[in-house]
C-alpha cells in the first residue's frame, strides 16, 4: 500500500535505471572487495591476533562475514568473548565494522 | 614505424566488438591511417561478413602462426578504403589454437608495418580472452547500459590492469535516449560513475538500425553519411586521433523532450 502511495506520488525520475544502478554499485562492492574464502580466512586469523591482545576469545565460536543488507555491504564479525584480558576493554563482542561507502 | 595495437574487449558477447573493430577500423583507414583487424574470436569468425570479405579469404590467423602461409599472404585488402585489411579467424580450430606467445609475436610484426592493429576479442575471460590481449598497448572496453554487461565489463577493467593495460577506453553502445529519458535505461554518466575514473570515455554510440543494414550489407556504417551510428564512431576516430570532438547530442526528441527536462519531468 505504501508502496503504492510512493508510486503514485513518487518522483517521475525514479525508474527502472536508478534500481539498476543502485543493484550495481553493490554488486560491484562484492566483486571488487572479491574476498575469496581464504583471504578471509587470513583476515580471520589476523583479527584473532590483534583482538587476543585485549580479549580472551572463542575461536571455535566465531564468524566473519561479508553481508549484504538493502543499501550496504558490512563487514559483520561475531566473536565470542570469554574473558577480557587485564585492560580497559569492555565490549563483549564486536560487530559490524563497515567497509566501502 | 611502430603502431598501436589496441584490443576490443567486453567480457560479455554480443554488446558489439565486431561492430565496433569494423567501424572504428573502417574510420581510422578513412582518415588515413595504415589499419589491420586481427579476428582473435577463433572458431566464432564473424569480422569477414560484417566486413564484407568473406568471399575473398584464403588463409587465416592460425594458418599464419603455424607458419603455413606468411602474414602478407593470409592479409585481405578492403577494396573500398585504402589502407584497409583484414586478418581472418580461423572458422574450424578452437581458442586454443593461437597462444600469448604467438599473439604477441604477430602483433609485434603488424605494428611494424600498419599504423592501428584492431584485435576483435573473444566474448569471455578465459585463454581466449589472454590470448587477445597479450600483444595489446592498449584496450577499448565495450559496454551497453545492462546490469551484466556494466558487470562484466568492470571485471574485465580488472583483468586488464592484470595484463597490464591500464585506462582503457570505454565505448557506450546501443543507447536508447526515449529510455533515458523515461528513466528506465542508465545514462552514460551513471555508467562512467559506476566504473570509476579507471574508464576514459571514448564514445557513445546509439542503438541504431543502421548497423543492422549496414551488418546485412557487408558495409559499416561509418561509410555511411547518414548513419547516426556512423557519425558516432566518426566522432570516436578523431578523439582517437586526438581531436577534442564533443560527444553528440543524441535527444532527437527536440523541443517537447528538451522543455521536459528543463522543467525536470525527464532526465
Ligand atoms: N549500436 C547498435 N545499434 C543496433 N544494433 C547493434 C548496435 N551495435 C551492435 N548491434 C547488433 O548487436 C549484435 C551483436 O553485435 P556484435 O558486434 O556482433 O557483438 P560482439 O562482437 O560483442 O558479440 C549484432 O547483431 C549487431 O548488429
Ligand atoms: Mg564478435
Amino acid at each position: 500500500m505504501l508502496d503504492f502511495i510512493g508510486r503514485l506520488f513518487g518522483r517521475v525520475d525514479q525508474g527502472s535505471s536508478s534500481i539498476a544502478k543502485k543493484r550495481l554499485q553493490l554488486v560491484l562492492v562484492q566483486d571488487r572487495t572479491n574476498m575469496s574464502p581464504e583471504v578471509l580466512e587470513d583476515l580471520k586469523t589476523e583479527l584473532i591476533g590483534v583482538l587476543s591482545r585485549y580479549l580472551e576469545i572463542d575461536e571455535v565460536g566465531m564468524s566473519v562475514e561479508l553481508d549484504r543488507s538493502d543499501d550496504s555491504i558490512a563487514l559483520v564479525a561475531s566473536i565470542p568473548v570469554k574473558s577480557v584480558r587485564a585492560r580497559s576493554v569492555q565490549t563483549d563482542s564486536l560487530k559490524s565494522a563497515r567497509v566501502g561507502e | 614505424m611502430s603502431g598501436q595495437v589496441v584490443v576490443v574487449t567486453s567480457g560479455k558477447g554480443g554488446v558489439g566488438k565486431t561492430t565496433v573493430v569494423a567501424n572504428i577500423g573502417t574510420g581510422l583507414a578513412l582518415s588515413g591511417q595504415k589499419v589491420v583487424l586481427v579476428d582473435a574470436d577463433i572458431g566464432l569468425r564473424n569480422l569477414d561478413v560484417v566486413m564484407g570479405l568473406e568471399n575473398r579469404i584464403l588463409y587465416d590467423i592460425v594458418d599464419v602462426v603455424e607458419g603455413r602461409t606468411e602474414v602478407r599472404k593470409a592479409l585481405i585488402r578492403d577494396k573500398r578504403v585504402e589502407g584497409l585489411s583484414l586478418l581472418p579467424a580461423s572458422q574450424t580450430r578452437d581458442k586454443t589454437a593461437v597462444t600469448e606467445e604467438q599473439m604477441k609475436c604477430l602483433c609485434d610484426s603488424l605494428k611494424e608495418e600498419f599504423d592501428y592493429v584492431l584485435i576483435d576479442c573473444p566474448a569471455g575471460i578465459e585463454q581466449g580472452f589472454q590470448n587477445a590481449v597479450a600483444g595489446a598497448d592498449g584496450a577499448i572496453i565495450v559496454s551497453i547500459p545492462e546490469v551484466s554487461a556494466l558487470r562484466d565489463a568492470d571485471k574485465v577493467v580488472g583483468l586488464l590492469e592484470g595484463a597490464g593495460l591500464t585506462d582503457p577506453y570505454l565505448v557506450v553502445n546501443r543507447i536508447r535516449m526515449d529510455m533515458v529519458r523515461r528513466g528506465d535505461m542508465l545514462d552514460v554518466s551513471d555508467m562512467t560513475d559506476i566504473l570509476g575514473r579507471q574508464v576514459r570515455l571514448l564514445g557513445i554510440v546509439p542503438d541504431d538500425q543502421s548497423i543492422i543494414v549496414s551488418t546485412n550489407r557487408g558495409e559499416p556504417a561509418v561509410l555511411d553519411p547518414k548513419s547516426r551510428a556512423g557519425q558516432a564512431f566518426r566522432n570516436i576516430v578523431r578523439r582517437l586521433l586526438g581531436e577534442e570532438v564533443e560527444f553528440m547530442d543524441l535527444n532527437e526528441g527536440g523541443l517537447v523532450a528538451r522543455l521536459m527536462k528543463l522543467v525536470g519531468l525527464a532526465k
